[in-house]
């Protein structure tokens, strides 16, 4: 399959705004004859939603949650980047543009990218009118910090909870539209597979999560903006119900993943405590401004604290390892998130883990309270502060910064971080891979566009902290909208698609063939169960580091492990109910086969690159090596009945230079 | 520590039928959080070929607002600023009877077991909860300053998740302290201000056609919020109510 990315001529910085002036569009008299739907309702969905039926469209949008404002956008937390300047710290566009690249280890588009870029700076300006409260400075100008992998000020946030306010800033767009009617929602309402119709994506089949009930729905295009796969690993800092089956149900109806081995282990997360853990929290990257990440440097003092005898604050200053900031000079606490969770990874590995599982290290903020606490004091004209009065003004302004993740480790650990270092360790967290979209967003099924998490388009190997919001906004408001003109100019004869079409009424009995099926085996195991087994076998064969053996033993595993749920899964309940024993077991089955094809890619990509860390290839010092000569590609993958082939899209720089990666 | 619970727990298998209560028997630990205890059940019916208990929960971080338990006759649970996935087991003791319960409130019928339907609070924000600016409409981000303190203030009433405990707590089952939140978040805005009179009519008028009963300002909805919404929201609102309504410009 040739896979062409309509990239548009010209220069970089060119290339989108000429495209958007020459692009074909449709009329307004036509729009609204024209039906789309979106899966999703998080920010890519219901930015993409809204901004759709402001156009004219009839949009009919999806989302297995109660209600839109749930979707887990709204975990996110630290912030959302945009080239403003207003730090004037010497940003730009094609500093934000290159800083993606690099951080995505080149291997992400560089128009797509670019093209970001340029939409963050409307993002912002979009949000502030929306009423969306950013954080601000005292003249009442809106505030930036810094996120790791830049050596800028260009976050913009709204304390801990970016993503809860940018989602209900998308999600009150979307109620405007739902109120004057240019976009019907349905909530509860889970898709479970896509109709195609002479080769063009017309419809999805979705479950009714109330009644069960098995519903056609059809529509000239199909907009999946469903999020990431990173539950495939069980543990993750993802929703409980974040899913993969929209997406995976494309990938068997011939859409292609592209990288799906790409995934991102977020260093900060709170640690593992026990068999029972359901899923894992985020400390967001935005402490790592002021938390300094470290383990003891005696392996003995370190074993004194997994045994309870000892406690981080016990350890002396020249006996604690700030390893990141040893072996980073130039970024020290900052770097991306894919090193220091491998940096992480190397100090437990020698045992040097600071929790009773010794799979944990520091972030710890005392440096930054007494730095902030003497600050203060002297802004209070008090030059010679005791030592009490320093950690109280310290910790104010901690708390200010940080106050509610602070509060939110205290109330999952236990532990006061304001007077105990936290303890943190990597998890998943969002996967880079996704479905593969050209240049319009469009994968290579006609009609069917992928936006946000789902899609693969900009963040190469690894994703920079607060870019997620970024791209998940600037696909929906501000790509999406022109470019499924695009697909539907050449539509606008086309009357309304029929949903009793022989295509429909063949989809929705695979569906119910399917449910059928899992609610027959009536085996010895529940579906958590599974879940939690796949999460085992995807973890330690294709976790933080991957090798060829045990790839190879991974792939072996989770067949054998899709057999068995074949032949022994219980599934409680009926379909005509609410079921989400049921909605599960949908779920689990797809996240087998797509763990399978993501343990192909790794295999195939024997370099390492961003978050893909293949142990055969790293430096002496440990850090990732790729190689170019061979990998400067997409892989995008099908699935063809259970035996995946893979298709090339090379990756062509003619702006960059491809270097090694050096946060040195 | 391993800690044996008794749990009374709230069936009900969907919104014609009548629900009542089931005594179940479950060993947690104080490390578990609340769902999490919850899961151990599930699993134990489901391998005893049992019906698990139905209830709601997502992110498990305390924001999307999805849980919505009603823990010994408290929305949430007894802690203070906590959602019901945020709070662990370590508050609870061993030995004891914990009874839970769906939100209860008239504008929220049972699904099932504990699963509520809250989309009534949806239509409330669809009745005007939003600044009317089209994607591509707006000016730069830093044309209009606002004042810190303003801009946290608004923060304050926007921090609300839309679980609807305020309603659960309420006696009267009122959506007061919600819709006001919403009120104040976007009046409080230069942005938001322009639209406030026929916003806070509107969104009343759907609030009061949803079935929410009125305010009698008894405070409980302030006291179990888990995101600590205060009052003054519901003061902000009546102050921005009377003045649209009295205005006299239709």
């Amino acid at each position: 399959m040739n896979l062409d990315s309509k990239i548009p001529a010209g220069p970089l910085a060119e290339k989108w705004t000429k495209y958007k002036s020459t692009m074909p569009i449709v009329a307004p008299n036509n729009k609204r004859k024209l039906e789309v739907i979106v899966v999703g309702s998080g920010l890519a969905g219901a930015s993409a939603a809204s901004s759709l039926g402001e156009l004219g469209y009839a949009v009919k949008c999806y989302t297995f949650h109660d209600s839109p404002r749930r979707a887990h956008s709204i975990a996110a937390q630290g912030g959302i980047n945009a080239a403003k300047n207003y730090a004037n710290d010497g940003d730009s566009i094609y500093r934000l543009f290159y800083d993606t690249i690099k951080g995505g280890d080149y291997r992400s588009r560089e128009a797509n990218v670019h093209r970001l870029a340029e939409c963050s700076v409307n993002i912002i300006d979009q949000c502030v009118a929306q009423g969306v409260p950013f954080a601000r400075e005292y003249g009442g100008l809106l505030e930036n910090r810094s996120f790791g992998g830049v050596q800028v000020s260009r976050t913009f946030y709204a304390r801990g909870q970016t993503g809860q306010q940018l989602l209900i800033g998308a999600y009150q767009s979307l109620s405007r539209q739902i109120s004057l009617g240019t976009v019907t929602m349905y909530n509860r309402h889970e898709m479970l597979d896509l109709v195609i119709v002479d080769g063009k994506a017309r419809g999805i089949i979705v479950r009714n999560l109330l009644t069960g009930k098995i519903e056609r729905h059809a529509a000239h295009a199909v907009v999946l903006a469903t999020g990431g796969y990173g539950n495939v690993f069980y543990l993750s800092t993802n929703a409980m119900m974040c899913n993969a089956t929209a997406a995976w149900k494309s990938v068997k109806r011939g859409a292609l993943l592209a990288n799906p081995c790409f995934t991102q282990i977020h260093p900060t997360c709170i640690p593992v405590s026990g068999e029972y853990q359901s899923k894992l929290t985020l400390m967001s990257e935005s402490l790592r401004n002021d938390g300094r990440v470290w383990v003891p440097k005696k392996k003995e003092d370190a074993e004194a604290i997994q045994q309870g005898k000892l406690k981080g604050v016990d350890i002396k200053e020249e006996d604690r390892d700030y390893y990141l900031e040893r072996r980073y000079p130039a970024f020290g606490n900052l770097v991306p998130r894919d090193v220091a969770s491998r940096a992480a990874k190397v100090e437990c590995d020698k045992g040097h883990g600071v929790n009773p599982t010794g799979l944990a290290v520091f972030l710890d903020f005392s440096a930054a309270i007494n730095r902030y606490g003497h600050m203060e004091a002297n802004k209070r004209g008090n030059h010679n502060p005791t030592n009490e009065e320093v950690i109280a003004l310290g910790e104010h302004v901690v708390s200010a910064k940080y106050g509610n993740l602070f509060e939110m480790y205290e109330k999952i650990t236990g532990d006061n971080p304001y007077k105990h270092p936290m303890k943190i360790y990597p998890a998943v967290h969002y996967t880079m891979g996704g479905l593969w979209v050209d240049y319009n967003l469009e994968t290579n099924v006609p009609g069917l566009f992928a936006t946000g998490e789902c899609n693969f388009s900009d963040h190469g190997a690894n994703r920079l902290g607060a870019s997620a919001l970024m791209q998940g906004l600037a696909d929906g408001y501000f790509v999406l909208p022109y470019t499924i003109g695009t697909f539907l100019a050449n539509d606008i004869s086309t009357p309304k698609i029929n949903p009793d079409l022989p295509e429909f009424l063949e989809a929705e009995k695979r569906v119910k063939d399917n449910i059928n099926h899992l609610l027959s085996v009536q085996g010895e195991h529940s579906v958590e169960s599974f879940h939690r087994r796949l999460g085992k076998i995807m973890w330690n064969h294709c976790g933080m580091a991957r090798n060829e053996a045990g790839l190879k033993e991974g792939i072996e595993k989770i067949r054998a492990l899709r057999e068995e749920y074949k032949k022994n899964v219980f599934v409680p309940g009926t379909n005509d109910e609410y079921n989400p024993e049921l909605e599960k077991a949908i779920r689990v089955a797809d996240f087998m086969e797509l763990g399978e094809v993501m343990m192909l890619d790794a295999l195939n990509r024997s370099e390492s690159c961003g978050g893909h860390f293949r142990e055969e290839s790293a430096s002496p010092e440990g850090e990732a090596m790729r190689n170019d000569a061979e990998f400067t590609y997409v892989a995008a993958w099908n699935w063809n009945e259970g035996k995946p082939e893979m298709f090339k899209e090379p990756l062509v720089f003619e702006n960059v230079e491809l270097k090694t990666r050096s946060y040195k | 520590m391993d800690m044996n619970l008794k749990l009374k727990i709230w069936r009900q298998t969907n919104n014609k039928s009548e629900g009542h209560f089931e005594m179940y028997d479950v060993v947690a630990n104080e490390h578990m959080s609340f769902l999490e205890m919850l899961d151990v059940l599930n699993e134990d019916l489901v391998n005893q070929r049992k019906q698990p208990v139905a209830f709601e929960h997502d992110c498990r971080e305390g924001i999307c607002g999805t849980c919505s338990l009603t823990i010994n006759g408290q929305p949430h649970g007894p802690n203070a600023g906590t959602t019901a996935c945020q709070l662990h087991m370590r508050f609870f003791k061993d030995g004891e009877t914990i009874t839970i319960e769906p939100f209860r409130a008239g504008a929220f019928p049972v699904v099932k077991d504990l699963v509520v339907d809250r989309s009534a609070l949806d239509r409330v924000v669809q009745a005007g909860g939003f600044i009317s600016v089209n994607a591509g409409q707006a000016q730069d981000g830093n044309a209009i300053p606002i004042e810190k303190e303003r801009a946290s203030q608004s923060f304050e009433s926007a921090a609300c998740i839309g679980c609807g405990a305020c309603v659960a707590a309420c006696p009267n089952g009122s959506a007061m302290l919600f819709t006001s939140a919403k009120v104040r978040h976007l009046g409080l805005l230069p942005q938001g201000e322009v639209e406030e009179e026929q916003r806070v009519q509107n969104m009343v008028a759907q609030m009061d056609k949803e079935g929410f009963g009125m305010c009698s300002n008894i405070g409980a909805c302030e006291a179990e919020c888990p995101k600590e919404i205060q009052l003054y929201n519901i003061a902000y609102m009546n102050r921005a109510y009377f003045k649209a309504v009295f205005s006299g410009e239709e």
